[in-house]
């Protein structure tokens, strides 16, 4: 058995780990449909889903059910290759580009044998991620297409015309960072981000690089077509815009794709700009009890859980709850032992700031109104496209006064 | 039979069967996307040979940009299916022996033309930065051309697509 | 180095069936697609050359192409777009004359 294991060591591993990722960010997903619903709905003062499941903790399966068991209409006239081909192109795409993120730091030893800690990164891993949002336009566009109906062509155009402008600055703005870092792979982008400044403050590049941090965030909501810059598929828009004739299994489809583009811009925000997997406390051995962290905060909602759900007023959430409740005690007390404590770091803390700036993206659809596309384009390429180039100017003027000394 | 070699052969298994789909379909918008296959396939080709930032560009580029170009005027233009006629049929009687001739010759050419080749094989990590250098250096000119040449381009296709106010 | 050889030979088929798409296509859009992959197959020669040689300077080249490439789609598909306004169709046998 061991000698099986070993002379495939390296295609096991892998497997492994896709499968893993794969699970994490499918559960990911689906719940974040949960969690948008919710915070959206306590913005606006009323409750989101609530009846299925306590506090609506069943919701997505639900949805996934009905999704599965809905009738699947085929519009006359579609063409039958691309509107299948659309929006499989989307999701898959969508769940590519986790392959090529840092997960934590250095490497991890799975099975005895020692692997990076991540599922495919290279030294060109930037430009991965960047390549797979360029091709992604094409599951919009398409989409749009095939569905043999005027409106969703248009919204399917416009879509894939701002997705394409959006682009431009979203790329120039992370120049800044790899003339900084002096490299296209992001574990050295976030190893570069290491260490502190006057003693406390964590070198991460939201601070020097603040403008272009703005311009990429504003830029990758609009990359994703979300709101505010959600005209193409507002409900109140062009009905529903490029998945208007998409129902069930493949609505499904481009809904996971949206949330999986908008967990992965997360990810890539908080990877370029907020140290990754690094922990936001100094290194000093006066901050060894942070390790505990994770550990801490499972025990701790584990406990406020398990009263909360015995006093639960349906009957399935006075059971439901406390068993949560009871697993989460479990993990703490896991995440407190000595083999797993040092390899939760990363992984929790950028868990931690993907899940900062995925509510930031919720909030943002529940505050701002939508804008109107033209101001969207003029914004895109007569704002934001000239700051980002500026960004990459003064930069590079800094880096290059600062070879010179 | 190397993992290199395997990986080689499926992936120009993949770009011939998009190549043959491109002349073989009728709908444009089939031909365009059977392109994209074989740029993705080529791009992964340039990886196995060591050119990985070719390979990154080629996607970002040529299957993300230029390739959405065609399918935007695809769908702009409402292009149908095409149609069989009398000088088609001659043309395909004619070009499909020609076309084999072409490609037999030129294969034959290139591969003779490596017989002075050297045998060890190249290293390739780095190469991404030793080609942004030679770009930035001593090919400075042609690429500060290139971007004047973009410019020209878009300013000529604004103008040519604008419609007569 | 086999592999780059093979790679070689791959860009000659290439080339061929762009050109074979070339000739017997009457889409104008095809045939502009068949151009872009007789650029594609000379795009690989270089690549395979220069990892043969040694020489960077294939990759450099291809770079060139890639630009120009684009440059031409974007004006390519711009006249195209007239073309396709002034005879309303885009099958080259109708715009095979210079007068309408």
């Amino acid at each position: 058995m061991s000698d099986f294991v070993a002379s495939y060591a390296g295609l096991l591993i892998a497997l492994v780990k896709v499968i893993v990722v794969m699970l994490v960010l499918l559960t990911v997903v689906a719940y974040l449909s949960w969690f948008e619903r919710k915070v959206v709905a306590h913005i606006q003062s009323r409750w989101g889903p609530e009846r299925v499941g306590p506090h609506g903790l069943i919701q997505p399966l639900a949805d996934g059910a009905k999704f599965l068991f809905k009738e699947d209409p085929t519009p006359a006239g579609v063409d039958p290759f691309v509107y299948v081909f659309a929006p499989f192109l989307a999701l898959s795409l969508a769940m590519t580009t986790i392959a090529v993120m840092p997960l934590g730091p250095g490497t991890l030893k799975i099975f005895g044998q020692t692997t990076s800690f991540s599922v495919a990164e290279s030294n060109l891993s930037l430009l991965v991620v960047f390549a797979i949002s360029a091709l992604s336009v094409y599951g919009v566009a398409l989409g749009g297409w095939a569905s043999n109906n005027k409106y969703s062509l248009l919204g399917g155009l416009r879509s894939s015309a701002q997705m394409l402008s959006y682009e431009l600055s979203l790329t120039m703005s992370v120049v800044g960072i790899v003339l900084v870092t002096n490299t296209l792979s992001l574990r050295e982008i976030v190893e570069a981000q290491r260490g502190t400044v006057l003693g406390f403050l964590p070198r991460w590049f939201v601070f020097p690089q603040i403008v272009g941090f703005v311009c990429f965030f504003i830029s990758a909501v609009a990359e994703t077509n979300r709101s505010p810059f959600d005209l193409a598929e507002g409900e109140q828009e062009l009905v529903g815009g490029f998945h208007t004739e998409y129902a069930s299994f493949k609505f499904a489809m481009f809904f996971m794709a949206e949330y999986a583009a908008m967990v992965t811009v997360s990810f890539m925000v908080s990877v370029l700009f907020f140290g990754g997997y690094l922990s936001p406390f100094p290194d000093s051995p006066a901050f060894h009890w942070t390790f505990y962290l994770p550990a801490a905060l499972a025990l701790i909602g584990g406990a406020l859980l398990v009263p909360h759900g015995l006093r639960y007023h349906t009957a399935f959430g006075r059971v439901l709850l406390p068993v949560m409740g009871v697993a989460l005690v479990g993990v703490g007390i896991v995440c407190a032992q000595r083999g797993v404590l040092g390899v939760i770091q990363g992984p929790f803390w950028l868990a931690a700031k993907v899940f900062v700036v995925l509510f930031i993206y919720v909030w943002l659809r529940s505050t701002f109104p939508r804008i109107r596309y033209d101001q969207l384009m003029d914004f895109g390429w007569k704002f934001l496209l000239p700051v980002s180039l500026a960004n990459v100017l003064v930069t590079s003027l800094v880096v290059a006064l600062r070879m010179q000394r | 039979m190397t993992v290199e070699l395997i990986l080689f052969f499926l992936l120009a298994a993949v770009a011939l069967g998009g190549a043959i789909n491109l002349i073989v379909q009728t709908h444009p918008i089939h031909s365009a996307l059977s392109l994209i296959v074989v740029m993705v396939a080529l791009a992964g080709i340039y990886l196995l040979l060591g050119a990985e930032l070719l390979a990154m560009v080629q996607i970002i580029v040529y299957a993300g940009a230029i390739m959405v170009l065609f399918v935007f005027t695809i769908m702009l233009l409402n292009a149908g299916k095409e149609e069989r006629t009398a000088i088609s049929r001659a043309a395909t009687y004619v070009g499909v022996p020609c076309g084999v001739l072409l490609t037999a010759v030129l294969a034959w050419r290139m591969v003779l033309s490596e017989a002075g080749a050297s045998a060890s094989g190249a290293e390739t990590q780095g190469m991404s930065r030793e080609l942004s250098g030679m770009l930035f250096t001593s090919y400075v000119f042609p690429f500060e051309l290139t971007s004047i040449l973009i410019l020209v381009a878009i300013l000529g296709a604004v103008v040519l697509a604008k419609r007569e106010m | 180095m086999p592999l780059a050889s093979y790679a070689v030979v791959l860009s000659a088929v290439l080339f061929g069936l762009g050109a074979l798409g070339f000739v017997f296509k009457r889409n104008i859009i095809t045939i502009f697609m068949s151009i872009e992959l007789m650029l594609n197959a000379v795009n690989l020669s270089f690549v395979a050359f220069s990892r043969i040689r040694h020489l960077l300077e294939g990759q450099v080249f291809v770079f060139f192409v890639i630009v120009v490439a684009a440059a031409e789609a974007a004006v390519g598909m711009a006249i195209i777009m007239q073309v396709a306004r002034n005879r309303q169709s885009l099958n080259i046998e109708r715009i095979d004359l210079l007068k309408l």
